[in-house]
């Protein structure tokens, strides 16, 4: 069954050729369906690829479906291949999956748009070329895939281009990306260069027989991790992730979250033999940045006001755990990481965005509050995704993250050190906004000034609550009350509505929900018998992976610890926002909520000195190669004005030209005779 | 036992082989003999024949091709025919051809009132000489080939009769014609008296094995035949009867020449000169390289100041035969497959163009200028929309199976160290890719809209333009298999 893996990217390639061709020629729901249903039918392949697998031995695991040759030019030749292993089937089950969801999730999300099938056109596309990007049995056949999801991304960040923001936000992702794009192209020349191939197994081969020097893959490794920090959003290129949000939600679950953003993680998995070949500095690099990215991104996160936004540094923060753990040489725990995270960061994003759908495209957090009763499905699902995302056992994400924590005390205790801030970072603002999202007191009713009246309510509300000793019967208590108030003006204006989503809405949330809890099964690290997902990856992984050397009592101290913080995170959360004892201005610096400036600071640098070396740059561009450009033009132009006039339309002077031709070609061949 | 000892020796003859032949021509004939006899005309009866062959010669290629694979190329009568891999790959190219004129000319000759009867006969007839010329194992077979392709063309060409620059481009493309096929016959005169055999194996195996004291009349030899191929293909500086005659000829007749015509004519030069003639290799090459990189350049470069979007393609393709020639002198097993691979992408390039000048064009077939052109997006987005994948094809833009085809010829020339034609070659090929812009400029561009009458797009418009954009794309993005099929139908000499 493992060679049905063609029909993965097929079914949504087969999709999205339908909807191109059928255009807007189609009513609204069946754009839609058709696209989920070509999802669906890559979901069914992957898994019975998946049923093949598990039915094969260990070692038969890993095998390479050559379609045809695709680009045969010489000695360089490539096929359009698919390597099938348990890396790229993993990878696969959860981007069809859950995939698939959000495809059903923006049918109702979509609904009424006037571009319904334009996104469902471009989300068929994504999910081809992520699924591209992932089987591809060489580094050109991912190339293709990175380039079609980086377009997709573009195209989707922009969706409603009409507005000049997201259009720019679009622009941004694609001028960022192009910095990654170049060290991935680098990292492809010094492979083809030194390796004469760019097919993965090939290059693992030679790796193995040969002698390359360790300096030519540290810089092929640190070139693919340039790519890999532009994909996956890693500091300094993490600048688009933020502004992706401007794209519909059901896009910032699926790329933005869940697959794309992935992808650079991926790749270095993808290559871990040649990882393993590069110098330890390289690769420590790597889990530093990852941290630091983690740390940078949780820090701006807890000051952000926009629901999307808060979850955008998280996945940046969330990805610098990922890429920590690839530093660490923890590839399972990476991948770990990434199905959990694709689990309960697409459940955020999709709650966030049912959020805003309830609430009439409202994004600011200072404008929510007390959602809990209204959009029931939705806050008990985010909760759960809260409890996930936050490391609280036994839901996925604490096992994930915990299993990273593990192997950066084991490369270095500073590592682990600042993981374990970004734990409680995580815990404190993934608080910060389930509370002002689904409890307290509405202020979506207040249409002035959105922060101060939220402030005065919650204040009366806190101490409301602490009477009572029961803070949800408060909050209850006074949701009810609001939602008659909020019914009672609606029927009086335009005010806000908050309401729960369609079933094809809350159906992938429930199941993503159910995913985020029991996801952590897949490896769990009571014993060798327990950690399947390791024993599983082994063919891909090649025995690359860093073992632990921690003794089991060390073990449970760092999760014990790792638990203080995230209950630390959650606690001071809670007292800051729902007991209001704290004053959260401590903890929301303009600094943060500016994300440390370095944004804007980037900015000022392009617009500034930046800019004047751009337009010196154009200059040279406009007057030097333009000017050679139009100089050519203008020489071709008068030569055919001249070379036209032998065009006169006489027989007699083409048969001229015909006779004039013969006589050279016969000098040319009587200079040649032997005579 | 009597009569078989005086029997004379009649010679071997493969029939299945001759079966496309057979077709076209007893087609032509039978269709010209049955429609006379008819009392009643029958519309459908000629475009229905002529289609039905096409479509058989096309499908009866696959089990041929098979055969040829499994058992090897053959030859017979006595060793003047034979058909290997690139006489099928070939023959199924002037099949796709004939069946785009089909296709696209009925409309045609309604619309402008022409005689479809003659027009269909001709083609069947032209097809046949093409099919021949792409078997030809014999200097004389390949020149009467040549002839039924050509004397059936001259007429095609005049068959606009109310329109005088049709049969202006007719008498213009008949003297030049003539004039080439005299040089062709008395270079292919002077081999025989240099080798004493007109057959091509047989010359090929005399010139490797014996070396000719006095090749001067080999040498003649060469200089004439090339000028007669070479005026079959249209490179500079035979090249001078082309424009006039796309320009004057029936629209759909411009398909068949571009796209029959061109192929059978290649056919022809890749059986003389890389393969008869293989071990003159080092005398002919030099010659052929100067004249495809004059091709190239002449043709992309006067193609710039055109305003006639027929003339523009038909300097195109002026520019397209040197491209195939810069893998014909490459004279290798990947030139060849190269110019293979050429020719069929521009099988289909070629019809998916001119079908659109077929439409823009117009009663009366004259609207061919630029601005005929603008504002065709607006009218017709789907149109303007294949057209942009065929000109793009054209111009040779990655993902196009343009690309591949200009990859695979420039790559042959860096092959072979013609470092200088190559870098022509891709100069060229950006120069020319400014015409296409211009057309593509002109079509999404907003003024004159309403200008021109509503244009009437026919269904077989819209197959042949959609097919020919697939298949462009197609051999884009996935070429390996293609390649793979051109390297497959590399022609090989047997017999004699």
């Amino acid at each position: 069954m493992v060679d049905l893996v063609w029909l993965i990217p097929t079914f949504p390639l087969l999709g999205f050729l339908t909807l191109i061709c059928l255009g807007k020629s189609v009513r609204e729901p069946i754009a839609g369906w058709l696209a989920t249903t070509a999802m669906a039918g890559s979901f069914l392949s992957v898994l019975l690829v998946f049923i093949g697998m598990l039915l094969e031995k260990n070692e038969n695991r890993q095998k390479v479906f050559t379609l045809f040759d695709w680009i045969p030019a010489g000695d360089f030749k490539v096929d359009i291949g698919f390597l099938a292993d348990p890396l790229s089937i993993t990878m696969c089950l959860f981007i069809t999956g859950v995939g698939t969801l959000i495809h059903l999730y923006s049918i109702g999300y979509m609904h009424g748009d006037s571009d319904f099938n334009r996104f469902f056109t471009y989300l068929n596309l994504f999910a081809f070329s992520m699924l591209v990007l992932v089987l591809g049995d060489n580094l050109l056949l991912t190339f293709l895939g990175w380039e079609g999801v980086g377009a997709c991304s573009y195209l989707l960040i922009s969706f409603w281009f009409r507005d000049r923001a997201n259009a720019t936000a679009g622009k941004k992702a694609f001028i960022t990306n192009r910095v990654g794009d170049w060290g991935f192209m680098v990292a492809m020349f010094l492979i083809f260069f030194n390796f004469g191939s760019l097919q993965y197994l090939e290059i693992f081969n030679i790796l193995e027989s040969n002698q390359i020097a360790k300096t030519t893959t540290t810089f092929i490794v640190l070139m693919l991790f340039v790519g890999a920090m532009g994909k996956s959003a890693q500091f300094p290129l993490y600048l688009w992730l933020p502004d992706a949000m401007a794209g519909p939600t059901p896009v910032s679950a699926l790329i933005h979250a869940a697959t794309m953003v992935t992808s650079g993680v991926y790749l270095l998995i993808r290559v871990n033999p040649i990882m393993v070949e590069a110098s330890t500095w390289s690769t420590g690099l790597i889990a530093w940045v990852g941290v630091g990215t983690a740390l940078f991104a949780a820090s701006i996160a807890v000051a952000q006001t926009d629901i999307k936004k808060v979850l955008a540094y998280s996945t940046v923060s969330q990805l610098g755990y990922m890429v920590l753990a690839v530093g660490c040489g923890a590839y399972t725990a990476a991948i770990f990481h990434m199905i959990t995270h694709a689990f309960f960061k697409a459940l955020l994003f999709l709650g966030a965005g049912s959020v805003i759908h309830g609430m009439d495209g409202e994004q600011d957090l200072r404008r929510y509050g007390g959602l809990r009763s209204l959009m029931p499905i939705t806050a008990g699902t985010f909760i759960i995704g809260w409890l996930a995302i936050a490391g609280v056992p036994p839901f996925s994400g604490f096992w994930s993250k915990d299993e990273i924590l593990a192997f950066a005390w084991n490369k270095s205790p500073l590592l682990w050190i600042v993981g374990i801030v970004t734990a409680l970072l995580t815990a404190f603002y993934m608080t910060r906004q389930v509370v002002l999202t689904f409890f307290g007191k509405p202020r979506y009713l207040d249409a002035g000034d959105a922060g101060d009246a939220g402030d005065a309510g919650d204040a009366v509300d806190a101490g409301d609550a602490g009477d009572a000793g029961d803070a949800g019967d408060a909050v209850d208590a006074v949701d009810a009350v609001d939602a008659v108030d909020a019914v009672d003006a609606v029927d009086a204006g335009d005010e806000i509505k908050p309401h729960e989503s369609p079933w094809t809405m809350t159906l992938p949330l429930v199941a993503l929900a159910v995913l985020s809890v029991v996801g952590g099964l897949i490896q769990l690290p009571f014993s060798s018998s327990t950690k399947w997902l390791e024993h599983w990856l082994e063919p891909a992984t090649f025995h690359n992976e860093t073992h632990l050397h921690l003794s089991s009592s060390t073990l449970w101290v760092l999760a014990l610890l790792a638990l203080v913080s995230v209950v630390a995170g959650i606690g001071i959360g809670l007292t800051t926002y729902l007991k209001e004892k704290i004053d959260k201005q401590i903890f929301e610096k303009p600094i943060l909520h500016n994300a440390w400036n370095f944004d804007s600071t980037v900015s000022r640098f392009m617009g500034g000195p930046g800019s004047k070396a751009f337009a010196a740059v154009a200059r040279f561009d406009k007057q030097v190669i333009d000017g050679a450009v139009d100089g050519t033009g203008q020489i071709v132009k008068k030569t055919a004005s001249i070379l036209r006039r032998t065009q006169n339309g006489l027989v007699r002077t083409y048969a001229l030209g015909i006779g004039i031709g013969a006589i050279g070609l016969l000098i040319w061949f009587l200079t040649r005779t032997t005579i | 036992m009597f009569f078989a000892s005086n029997s004379v020796p009649t010679p071997e003859i493969v029939w299945w082989a001759l079966l496309p032949v057979i077709v076209l021509a007893v087609s032509g004939v039978l269709l010209l003999t049955i429609s006379s006899l008819l009392k009643k005309e029958i519309s459908w009866l000629a475009p229905g024949i002529s289609l039905t062959a096409g479509i058989f010669v096309l499908l009866s290629s696959i089990p041929m091709w098979n055969r040829i694979q499994n058992d090897g190329p053959i030859s017979f009568l006595n060793n003047s025919v034979g058909t290997d891999s690139s006489t099928i790959f070939l023959t199924s190219l002037i099949a796709i051809a004939l069946i785009s004129t089909s296709i696209l000319a009925r409309p045609y000759l309604s619309r402008e009132g022409i005689p479809d009867l003659e027009f269909y006969v001709l083609l069947l007839l032209s097809a046949a000489g093409g099919v021949v010329m792409a078997g030809a194992n014999d200097l004389i077979v390949l020149f009467l080939g040549i002839e039924i392709l050509s004397i059936a063309v001259y007429v095609l060409v005049a068959l606009h009769l109310r329109k005088i620059e049709s049969q202006e481009a007719s008498i213009k493309y008949f003297l030049l014609g003539a004039f080439s096929s005299a040089f062709l016959l008395y270079g292919i005169a002077l081999v025989y008296g240099a080798v004493g055999t007109t057959n091509l194996v047989e010359i090929r195996n005399f010139l490797a094995t014996s070396l000719l004291i006095e090749d001067g009349m080999l040498m003649i030899g060469f200089a004439l035949m090339l000028v007669g191929l070479g005026f079959k293909v249209a490179v500079f500086p035979f090249h001078a009867w082309t424009p006039d005659a796309y320009q004057g000829a029936p629209t759909p007749v411009v398909i068949w020449m571009a796209a029959g015509v061109k192929v059978a004519g290649f056919a022809a030069i890749l059986r003389v000169f890389p393969l008869t003639f293989a071990s003159y290799v080092n005398d002919w090459q030099i010659p052929l390289a100067v004249l495809s990189g004059l091709s190239v350049v002449f043709g992309s470069v006067v193609a710039v100041v055109q305003t006639n979007v027929k003339r523009m393609l038909a300097y195109s393709s002026i520019a397209h035969a040197g491209f195939i020639l810069i893998g014909v002198q490459s004279s290798n097993m990947d030139g060849t497959s190269a110019v293979l691979f050429y020719l069929g992408v521009y099988t289909f390039l070629a019809s998916g163009s001119f079908a659109i000048a077929t439409v823009v064009g117009g009663e009366g077939d004259s609207n061919h200028d630029l601005d005929a052109y603008k504002g065709l997006a607006k009218r017709k987005p789907a149109l303007a929309a294949l057209f942009t994948i065929l000109l793009l094809g054209q111009a040779g833009i990655p993902f196009t199976g343009g690309f591949i085809a200009k990859l695979g010829v420039i790559s042959s020339a860096v092959d072979t160290k013609y470092y200088f034609l190559a870098g022509v070659a891709m100069l060229s090929a950006a120069i020319a890719a400014y015409v296409y812009l211009r057309i593509l400029m002109a079509m999404y561009s907003d003024n004159n809209e309403g200008k021109i009458e509503d244009i009437h797009v026919s269904k077989g418009v819209w197959v042949v333009t959609s097919l020919s954009s697939i298949v462009v794309i197609v051999t884009g993005f996935i070429p390996g298999p293609f390649v793979e099929i051109t390297r497959d139908a590399v022609p090989i000499l047997v017999g004699g």
